[in-house]
């Protein structure tokens, strides 16, 4: 894992010195409201329906078991007691007050944590795959690119003040776990003929109201320009970005509106001029970033079979887990998807269970996937049925991994002020209903993606299923979608018509599913009946 | 009339501003003002007679400035860059990384807010033409030894 | 009626105006009339209250019920967290906000 060094802690320090100097600003009524957001939402805090909340970065999704522990120190001392792990990769508490917040900053800084740049419009946490270093299929680590990123993106002179904010991921293998191609720059990391590293740019994808796919601006950016190439495609944004409509100003519409070969024409003038700057990080620097994420000390020749007497374990140890590049190790995917619980919400005493397990059986460290849930990425086989009873005991054992019950939701209406309906609840009904009637794992693979207004984050363009909570006339409604995906087959659902109440679409979604059930051909999923079969046949069986 | 701060030595440029389409048709003008849609890249050309660059902020939220100002100065622009308008105590350091080294804001500003604010960040993580030394160089040595 | 609502600045609490000050309680709301934009203004440069609005409500048998869901849920807590809201003791109450 990436360590602070002297510079990148003073930097953190700093901006809690800052941070806790603009609170106290504000309070004293030296800061009017107005001024005071853009620098509170640069700092990850929202005025939410009940509530400031805090969001905390964790940088690529990857925590150490003590950062982990910090997060739970921090819920029970500052909040109630759990916290909302988001679908970028972030944490989320819901009851901060503005008088703790540099107290709470102040914290994550001794644990090399921070909430910087976690919402405003600039350049947000760079999100990445969940299985990095771990999995059989990558080219190689994508994060040590993300940590340039992170590095370079922090307090950026020059794109803090953008006409909207502004979301990296990168990846490195071509099975995509990062809804690389759904963010404002997607990079993947790609090997080329001669065998040399580089960084394939997908630029102007994004959710929202105006949902696009990342089109590829660049296919091969040789790694000792991956900074200034990010830096050309900032500026071309910054510049001519629309800021008359706050809707239309993501970099998607400015890449749809120019066009890709245009949006690309400036960002490679402007890249031969950055260029002769010399703004890019020596290649000394990708070298040192990279010593951090060198494998872990794997045991070689570590047993390579699973015990499975366990029937529950032999179920769980299916579904939750991810094949590892070395022999005899897996990936162990922590549910927090409980049957009928809330998407995402971890217990301060469940942050620091799985904070233990990451430290006694995956090399003390532990992942935030988008999806919601947690990974510890290198687990021992022979260590897994361990690790799942503990999991168990705590009600962290479901076994639902991308399935039906697996479902993302936003906070919803429930907390958040920019919600036209609740998430949560919607998802709730969903999970019991499919543990209920026992056709989960019938199912298999079926995204579930549920977001309570249109900025989508819930992500239910991308969901096999896609639910969208609107307001009607006051009264909360919910249009469903099909045919989304975040993976490397990227696609954007649609709506299969007029919207359902809350009872309406719990049936609606089973419904949808015993279609497929019917109609589903030998190892097909959802996803892919829907694409053969198309939309009639669903229209046909929720409004027929 | 705000109050101007001033990070220069030399004399304060007594011409007034002009728009960017009018400094570019006139070949006297010396002072330039430059509003948030305005291409500072047209400038370019005439850098060997800018005394002054106005970059307006007529909302903080807007940043378009802090690019046109680092692409003035990236192309050796030294003359005195100036932010006018919206311009906060809590912009200052970005702004100056940006390459201003002027400030006329609509709100005076409290002389130990600013000195406070420029001095907050230690160092920066990237190279601009402001002369710091980012932190990677810091690192490694590479371009000072 | 007319009540007004916000949050508390240094807490981030939800607070409705009852007429004298601010409560923590939507049931204290109280009908600002005409006054709603004075007292906002008033109150929001004082600073004790933040982001403060304006909304239509009613008052029933059992207390004050904003017109709109949102705001009903403001003065309750979570729907999905019975525990946290005002009324833990109350398990009808989450119903009766939607």
């Amino acid at each position: 894992m990436y360590q602070y060094d002297q510079y990148d802690q003073a930097m953190v320090d700093a901006r809690v010195a800052e941070f806790r100097d603009q609170c106290q600003r504000r309070i004293d009524g030296k800061l009017t409201e107005e001024q005071f957001k853009p620098l509170r939402l640069m700092n990850g805090l929202y005025l939410q329906l009940h509530a400031y909340m805090l969001r905390v970065a964790i940088p690529y999704g990857t925590l150490s078991g003590r950062q982990m522990r910090a997060l739970a120190d921090i819920a029970d001392k500052f909040d109630r007691k759990y916290g909302h792990f988001t679908t970028r990769q972030n944490i989320q508490y819901n009851w901060i007050k503005l008088e703790d917040a540099g107290d709470i900053l102040a914290e994550l800084a001794k644990v090399e944590m921070h909430a910087i740049q976690t919402s405003g419009n600039c350049i947000r946490n760079i999100s990445s795959d969940h299985f990095a270093g771990a999995a059989a299929d990558e080219v190689t680590d994508p994060r040590p690119y993300a940590e340039l990123l992170r590095q370079w993106s922090s307090f950026h002179p020059e794109f803090s003040y953008l006409p909207r904010k502004f979301k990296f991921a990168v990846i490195a293998s071509d099975t995509d776990r990062a809804a690389m191609r759904l963010h404002d720059i997607g990079i993947q990391i790609v090997r080329n003929e001669a065998g040399e590293l580089g960084a394939a740019f997908y630029v102007g994808g994004g959710m929202g109201r105006t949902p696009m796919i990342a089109p590829c601006i660049r296919q091969f950016v040789p790694l000792d320009q991956l900074i200034t190439y990010s830096e050309a495609c900032l500026r071309v944004y910054n510049r001519y970005g629309r800021r008359d409509n706050k809707y239309k100003a993501r970099i998607k519409i400015l890449v749809h509106e120019l066009g890709a070969e245009e949006y690309t024409r400036q960002v490679e003038a402007e890249f031969a001029h950055l260029l002769e700057q010399g703004i890019e990080p020596p290649f000394a620097e990708l070298a040192r970033i990279r010593t951090f994420f060198e494998d872990p000390a794997f045991e070689a020749g570590a047993a390579d079979e699973l015990d499975r007497s366990d029937p529950d374990f032999a179920v769980w140890a299916d579904r939750n887990t991810h094949p590892h590049k070395q022999a005899g190790y897996l990936s162990a995917v922590i549910s927090l998807k409980p049957v009928g619980g809330i998407p995402g919400d971890a217990t301060a005493d469940q942050m620091r269970l799985m904070a233990q397990l990451a430290e006694d059986y995956s090399f003390d460290e532990c992942r935030v996937i988008h999806t919601q849930n947690i990974v510890l990425p290198h687990v021992r086989k022979a260590d897994l049925y361990a690790v799942w009873q503990k999991l168990e005991a705590s009600g962290l054992g479901t076994p639902n991994l991308d399935q039906v019950g697996d479902i993302i939701a936003c906070p919803g209406l429930d907390y958040c002020s920019l919600a036209n309906a609740r998430s949560i609840p919607v998802a709730q009904r969903i999970s019991e209903r499919f543990a209920a009637n026992g056709k989960g794992e019938t199912l298999g693979e079926l995204k579930l993606k549920i977001s309570g207004c249109i900025n989508a984050c819930g992500h239910h363009h991308a969901g096999h299923i896609g639910i969208l909570g609107v307001d009607k006339k006051g009264v909360e409604n919910y249009q469903l979608l099909l045919g989304g995906s975040e993976a490397e087959d990227t696609s954007l659902g649609k709506i299969t018509g007029p919207g359902f109440s809350e009872d309406g679409i719990v049936d609606a979604v089973e419904t949808a599913a015993d279609v497929y059930l019917a109609q589903r051909q030998d190892g097909e999923r959802f996803l892919d009946t829907y694409r053969r079969i198309g939309m009639e046949p669903f229209k046909e069986a929720l409004y027929g | 009339m705000a109050e101007l701060l001033r990070f220069r030595d030399d004399a304060v440029p007594a011409e007034p501003a002009v728009t960017v389409d009018a400094f570019v048709e006139q070949s006297n003008a010396l002072a330039v003002r430059i509003e948030p849609g305005d291409d500072a890249r047209k400038l370019i050309p005439f850098l060997d007679r800018l005394r002054l660059v106005e970059v307006n902020f007529p909302v903080f939220g807007d940043g378009r400035g802090y690019s046109a100002a680092r692409i003035l100065r990236e192309h050796g622009y030294s003359g005195e860059m100036r932010a006018v308008g919206d311009v906060l105590v809590d912009q200052i350091a970005y702004l100056q990384r940006c390459g201003f080294d002027a400030f006329e804001p609509d709100e005076p500003l409290a002389a130990e807010d600013v000195e406070k604010a420029l001095a907050r960040f230690p160092q920066a993580y990237q190279q601009t033409t402001d002369g710091r030394i980012p932190i990677w160089d810091l690192r490694h040595g590479t371009a000072h030894g | 009626m007319n009540i007004l609502t916000g949050n508390d600045l240094k807490t981030g609490a939800v607070i409705w105006w009852d007429g004298a000050g601010w409560s923590l309680h939507l049931d204290d709301a109280a009908d600002a009339g005409d006054d709603a934009a004075a007292i906002i203004a008033r109150e929001e440069a004082a600073r004790r209250v933040n982001a403060p609005y304006a909304i239509n409500a009613e008052r029933t048998g059992s207390g004050v019920r904003p017109a709109h869901i949102k705001d009903r849920i403001r003065g309750l807590g979570p729907t999905v967290r019975p525990d946290l809201t005002l009324k833990p003791e109350d398990p009808q109450a989450v119903h009766e906000v939607i």
